[in-house]
């Protein structure tokens, strides 16, 4: 591969795990959005790099299909199904204070980076820091699902972790067949629409979104 | 022809997605279940003896295992479908049309699963089981069914998204050995020679991933909300079916990690399935609700089907697809009984139920005759099932694992029958009432395998079982 291009995907990745751990830190659900879609247009953009050089039609195709799914639509089914008011005005409810947030998702890179070393060394790929920061960025989306208690941000929690499995999985499989562009095209456009449904009739019924804090089936309250 | 076969619960599901059409969707699903069921038995008979169709070459195939538990999902969804026509009496008629179209969306998602050979699109056909079943379970949209749904949906998302970086894991080591048939022989006969490294993790990502939606200990915490809160019929096919239909796809990859002997993956599979079945044995004695009581049930059978898959021996494997079917058939029936108990009731807790034999016989005696089948009493074929791997176990000198298992499933069938005999013995609390008829039919359908596969297994179907665990090929 070209050294600028691996230059460049480097710095991609660098800003990717920025992003992402910048999720777990921002309070206001529409900026934890907009880097969702930074988030994706960086997948995208490593896509783009890891199949210019040699051309690889498939990233080019998974690229396009990832910006047409995660940048257009997903924020737009949010955005229309999800009350305004959510998206626009509400501080998040958090289990954890922003810099204790911080310091584990940094924490959390630390022992992703670490635990994609051997995956490295056990065969060739396309890309090595892709997979370090895949892994990375799986665990610290897992740690944002675990500690937001409001359903658009729980969701934004999955997207990113399935953005980070693909981030991953463009540098090991990158001739994978289908699934990558089956799952961003049509799997995940329909999760997020049942999510954003969810949670539409959640707040109509029970007045909040705030789905982290319902305990109403917890066994030991009964 | 048969290829198509999940093709008719998909224009039903369409059919009744199409506004208005809530008279027809209880008839419409019925029909489409019902031919489902007769086109999922040719292949079953069919492949009988061994072999594989073909549709689409490393895409679509069906072999004796796959052929069982296409027939398995047809079978619960035509006993669901009839449930649901009587459950769904005096619901408004657009609830009713989406309730439809929802169900035969999801029965589409999982007839599909044994059709398709191709490991990638399985993942995403796993997925959709859970989009597509998520506002089933939230039906009711009780704060209760909310809370069930949300925590079914992200946990099992949860779930599928680490098993993606897993089965992205297997591509990469099967691509290191020059092959690129991401199918379920093609990875058996590359296993061999993929990097260890690759194998150990990506089975550790499947078992948490596709753990997670089994309801595996200790990722099974949404499973007795999303179970106890859908709609009767709804928990038969999630509790009977679903579940099954993703260890199917467990079962299959464990064959693919086997020929690792370093990854220990028996050792695995015994340590998680024992785990679940001891988990869920005290879970049922405790328990207030009775549709929770046969959703820990759930979680205590997946697990005796995984520590049963890590005995590794071809009995125990003819064994796990015996309980399977045994699990499918009586506990769809569980619910059946759990649904017309809170029809007569309109109550889930076991201390408000009593007397339920003076309120409704036919909801009394199937929830008594279904606890005892699920619990394993003889003669049931849940009893048979258990007692062959519980053998097979022996003849494999894993004395330690095969004691505890022997106490879990004890002290479960004992929890159960308290639970159930407190509910049906006593004074009547409201007064008789009579089921609708399509349930009653729907008990008696699902009554039938439930005793007769305890007394008297047909030849045929023998070598069905037989056959579909040579697949798994120990």
């Amino acid at each position: 591969m070209n050294g600028i291009i691996v230059e460049l995907n480097a710095l991609v990745l660098g800003l990717f795990i920025i992003a992402t751990i910048a999720m777990t830190v921002t309070r206001q659900i529409g900026a934890c959005m907009q880097l969702f879609i930074v988030q994706s247009l960086l997948l995208a953009a490593s896509a783009f790099l890891l199949g210019a050089s040699p051309l690889s039609w498939h990233l080019v195709a998974l690229g396009c299909v990832t910006v047409l799914s995660k940048v257009v639509i997903i924020p737009w089914v949010i955005r229309a199904l999800v009350p305004g008011e959510i998206n626009q005005r509400r501080e998040l409810a958090q289990t954890i204070d922003v810099p204790a947030a911080l310091l584990i998702s940094l924490g959390l890179t630390l022992v992703g980076y670490a635990f994609a070393q051997p995956l490295i060394h056990a065969a060739p790929s396309l890309s090595a820091g892709n997979l370090a920061m895949g892994v990375a960025g799986l665990l610290v989306g897992l740690f944002l699902l675990a500690v937001r208690v409001e359903a658009v941000p729980q969701l934004l929690g999955i997207l990113a972790m399935e953005n980070a499995a693909f981030l991953a999985g463009i540098a090991v499989a990158p001739d994978f067949p289908l699934i990558a562009e089956l799952a961003i095209a049509f799997d995940v456009p329909l999760l997020a629409f049942i999510v954003a449904l969810l949670a539409r009739t959640a707040y109509r019924r029970i007045g909040t979104t705030e789905v982290g804090g319902l305990a109403a089936l917890r066994e030991w309250i009964r | 022809m048969i290829a198509f076969t999940p093709l008719l619960a998909l224009v039903a599901a369409l059919w009744c997605a199409v506004p208005r059409s809530d008279r027809a969707a209880p008839w419409v699903t019925f029909v489409a279940s019902v031919l489902t069921f007769g086109f999922s038995l040719i292949p079953l008979t069919a492949l009988r003896a061994g072999g594989t169709i073909v549709f689409v070459r490393n895409w679509v195939s069906l072999d004796s295992l796959a052929a069982f538990f296409l027939a398995l999902i047809a079978l619960v969804y035509l006993t669901a479908s009839l449930f649901s026509w009587g459950y769904l009496k005096g619901e408004p008629g657009e609830r009713i049309r989406l309730y439809y179209a929802n169900f035969n969306f999801f029965a589409f998602s999982m007839l599909c699963i044994p059709l398709l050979s191709e490991i990638g699109v399985v993942w995403i056909f796993v997925e959709l089981t859970t989009l597509l079943s998520v506002l089933l379970v939230s039906y009711a949209l009780s704060v209760e069914a909310l809370e069930a749904a949300w925590k079914y949906m992200v946990l099992t998302l949860l779930g599928a998204t680490i098993a993606v970086l897993g089965v992205l894991l297997l591509f990469w080591a099967l691509h290191v050995t020059g092959s690129t048939d991401f199918t379920w022989t093609g990875l058996r006969e590359a296993s061999a020679r993929m990097p260890h490294a690759l194998l150990g993790v990506a089975f550790a990502l499947l078992l948490v991933g596709y753990g997670a939606k089994i309801g595996l200990v200790p990722l099974h915490t949404w499973l007795p909300d999303a179970h106890s809160q859908a709609p009767s019929p709804v928990c038969a096919m999630l509790s009977g079916i679903e579940t099954s239909v993703v260890l199917y796809v467990l079962l299959r990859l464990r064959d693919v990690f086997a020929g690792d002997a370093a990854l220990h993956v028996g050792s695995w599979f015994l340590v998680a399935g024992l785990l679940s079945v001891g988990t869920a044995a005290f879970l049922i004695v405790q328990t207030h609700d009775y549709k929770r009581l046969f959703a820990f049930s759930t979680i205590e059978h997946m697990g005796i089907v995984i520590a049963a898959a890590g005995i590794f021996t071809p009995a125990a494997d003819v064994a796990v697809i015996w309980q399977l079917l045994a699990h499918a058939v009586t506990k769809s029936f569980c619910f059946y009984a759990a649904g017309a108990a809170l029809m007569a009731t309109e109550t889930r807790e076991i201390a408000r139920v009593r007397g339920l034999l003076g309120t409704s016989r036919a909801a009394a005696a199937a929830l008594l005759l279904g606890a005892l089948a699920i619990g394993g009493a003889p003669p049931f074929a849940v009893f048979l099932s258990e007692l062959a791997i519980l053998q097979s176990g022996i003849l494999a000198h894993l004395y330690l694992a095969i004691a505890l298992l022997a106490v879990f499933i004890v002290l479960a069938f004992f929890g159960l029958l308290r639970h159930v005999t407190n509910m049906v013995g006593g004074e009547p609390e409201a007064g008789r009432i009579r089921l609708p008829a399509p349930c009653l039919w729907a008990l008696a359908l699902g009554a039938i395998p439930v005793v007769v596969l305890g007394v008297w297994m047909p030849s045929g179907l023998g070598a069905v079982l037989q056959s579909a665990a040579r697949v798994l090929g120990t």
